[in-house]
């Protein structure tokens, strides 16, 4: 969600820096170093951040249920009604909050999105899991850290540290919603 | 989405699913422990209701308060309105006080539309009721429960109720809620068939996108869903029909007559009800009768409404005017 407009976005110039098997393969060392810092996941949910969190989220349950052998919850968590840049656009339209039957009272959330940027988003749905409940901890897993944080806020799960500058854009694709698994490192179109 | 909401037709189908798909988020705040969302802090709403009413003004007013605005209450009675202001000085003391948002409720027909178009007030109007004329929310409401109860709550996200068949029983002459429904309902797809005694038809209800039949058994087997309304006998000032028996057994809901709808089919009243009326309390109180649903998609229904209209950086939030004098 902490990226550019994607619609200024000419695909011509922009270049891959992660294809689909760097993506899984990424994926997978989260997914490990989950199970590592939490001593086996027993109390893990995942929340994945609408719209491309929410699939990586899911790939992330997979790839710890295949570690674990166990049931891994995961859910979204929509920020829109908390972002802090509200009155500066039109409403956007609404995604979908699915909190897992068992809830996130003393669990440990991770928070999974695709890109982190200026960290903003990231502060949204701090203040949006505080309405729902009280979890034991929360960690942030994400693919990309492109940094330009405007917040102290830093990601303890990270794909690939992906340095820009403001002037370039950041383009997450997914099969499930773009049909390929990518990530697009464009320049911004003025 | 426009800057007021006055009438059900204004809205295009896309407007429509949209309140109706954002409805369906926010219905699922009702859920949590803390039924709040941050959205419209710092935002002040007044409810001004110059006609009584009871779930329409709990409803907005749990709906606002829900989305954290700041809300004032207003009714006519002890106001200075009962002294004699007029709209435009009500409106203009609102204004001076940098209201965001003004739910209005009115007995004159077209109260809301002059208040929005009038240049009084810089704020979103909202219809909650005007005279005879419209009562959107109530529409959006019931087209929410409709899509819910005949399409399914996930599965209708997104769509609209094309094909669905409608049917409308009672008091039409004197009713907004109809009204709207008409309008809404046929923008979304519907058929919309309308049951009422010849003298409780308004005039040029030809021109309206629906059917028009004397004959409830005849249309309720075909019905996915029936909407009964209230006799408004506060605003009628003639004999609309013999006795209220005869209406009664000639356009009332009993459980004969709900035996014989489809099985699918829902029975939905706007409120307040009158058992023994056009609805009795065999049908009121079945599985099939939406009544309590209703009033607790209103305040999703409002919730949505409100963040379409308000959340955003649309118009609403300028003050120019006021800075200007």
């Amino acid at each position: 969600m902490d990226k550019q407009d994607t619609s200024d976005m000419g695909a011509s110039d922009a270049r891959p820096v992660l294809e689909g098997p760097d993506i899984a393969r990424v994926l997978t060392r989260i997914a490990h170093e989950i199970v590592e810092r939490a001593k086996g996941a027993d109390d893990v949910v995942l929340l994945g951040i609408p719209t491309r969190g929410v699939y990586l989220a899911q790939r992330l349950a997979a790839k710890l249920e295949e570690i674990t052998d166990r049931k891994i919850p995961v859910g979204s968590l929509d920020i829109t009604m908390y972002r802090d840049d509200l009155r500066l656009h039109p409403p956007r339209a609404l995604a979908r909050t699915e909190i897992p039957g068992d809830g996130i009272d003393g669990r440990l959330v991770v928070l999974v999105d695709d890109v982190l940027f200026s960290g903003r988003t990231i502060r949204a749905a701090l203040d949006a899991l505080n309405d729902i409940g009280r979890p034991r901890a929360v960690q942030l897993a994400v693919l990309v850290d492109r940094g330009h944080r405007e917040l102290p806020i830093r990601a303890d799960y990270v794909g690939k540290n992906l340095p820009t500058s403001l002037r370039e854009t950041v383009k997450v694709q997914l099969a499930e919603e773009d049909g390929r698994d990518t990530v697009l490192l464009g320049v911004k179109q003025t | 989405m426009q800057r007021h909401l006055i009438s059900a037709a204004d809205l295009t189908r896309d407007d429509a699913v949209l309140i109706l798909d954002t409805a369906e988020e926010m219905a699922r705040v009702a859920d949590r422990p803390i039924k709040k969302l941050p959205t419209l802090r710092g935002r002040t709403i007044v409810n001004l209701f110059f006609e009584d009413s009871t779930r329409t003004r709990i409803s907005f007013e749990a709906a606002e308060k829900r989305l954290s605005a700041d809300v004032i209450n207003f009714t006519a009675k002890g106001s200075s309105v009962s002294k004699g202001e007029s709209l435009k000085d009500t409106a203009q003391t609102l204004e001076a006080m940098g209201v965001d948002a003004v739910v209005i409720r009115h007995g004159a027909s077209g109260a809301p539309y002059r208040l929005a178009t009038s240049g009084w007030i810089d704020a979103a109007v909202i219809n909650a009721g005007d005279g005879t004329h419209q009562h959107p929310t109530q529409a959006l409401l019931d087209a929410f429960t409709m899509r819910r109860r005949l399409v399914g709550r996930d599965a209708g996200i997104g769509q609209d109720l094309s094909g669905k068949r409608i049917t409308i029983v009672g008091d039409v002459l004197h009713s907004r809620v109809a009204r709207s429904n008409v309008d809404l309902l046929h923008t979304l797809g519907a058929e919309v068939t309308l049951v009422a005694p010849p003298t409780l038809v308004p005039v040029g209800v030809e021109t309206w996108p629906c059917e028009v039949s004397y004959d409830l058994d005849s249309t309720l087997a075909k019905s996915d869903a029936v909407m009964m309304l209230r006799v408004q006998r506060e605003r009628m000032n003639a004999a609309f029909f013999p006795t209220e028996r005869e209406y009664s057994r000639r356009y009332g809901l009993d459980g004969d007559r709900m035996a014989r709808m489809p099985e699918h089919a829902i029975v939905m009243h706007p409120g307040p009800m009158v058992r023994g009326m056009e609805i009795t309390a065999e049908v009121a109180d079945s599985d099939r009768c939406t009544v309590v649903e209703q009033v607790a998609n209103g305040v999703s229904i409002r919730m949505a409404v409100l963040y379409l209209l308000l959340g955003g950086n649309e118009p609403a939030v300028s003050h120019t005017r006021i800075e200007e004098k």
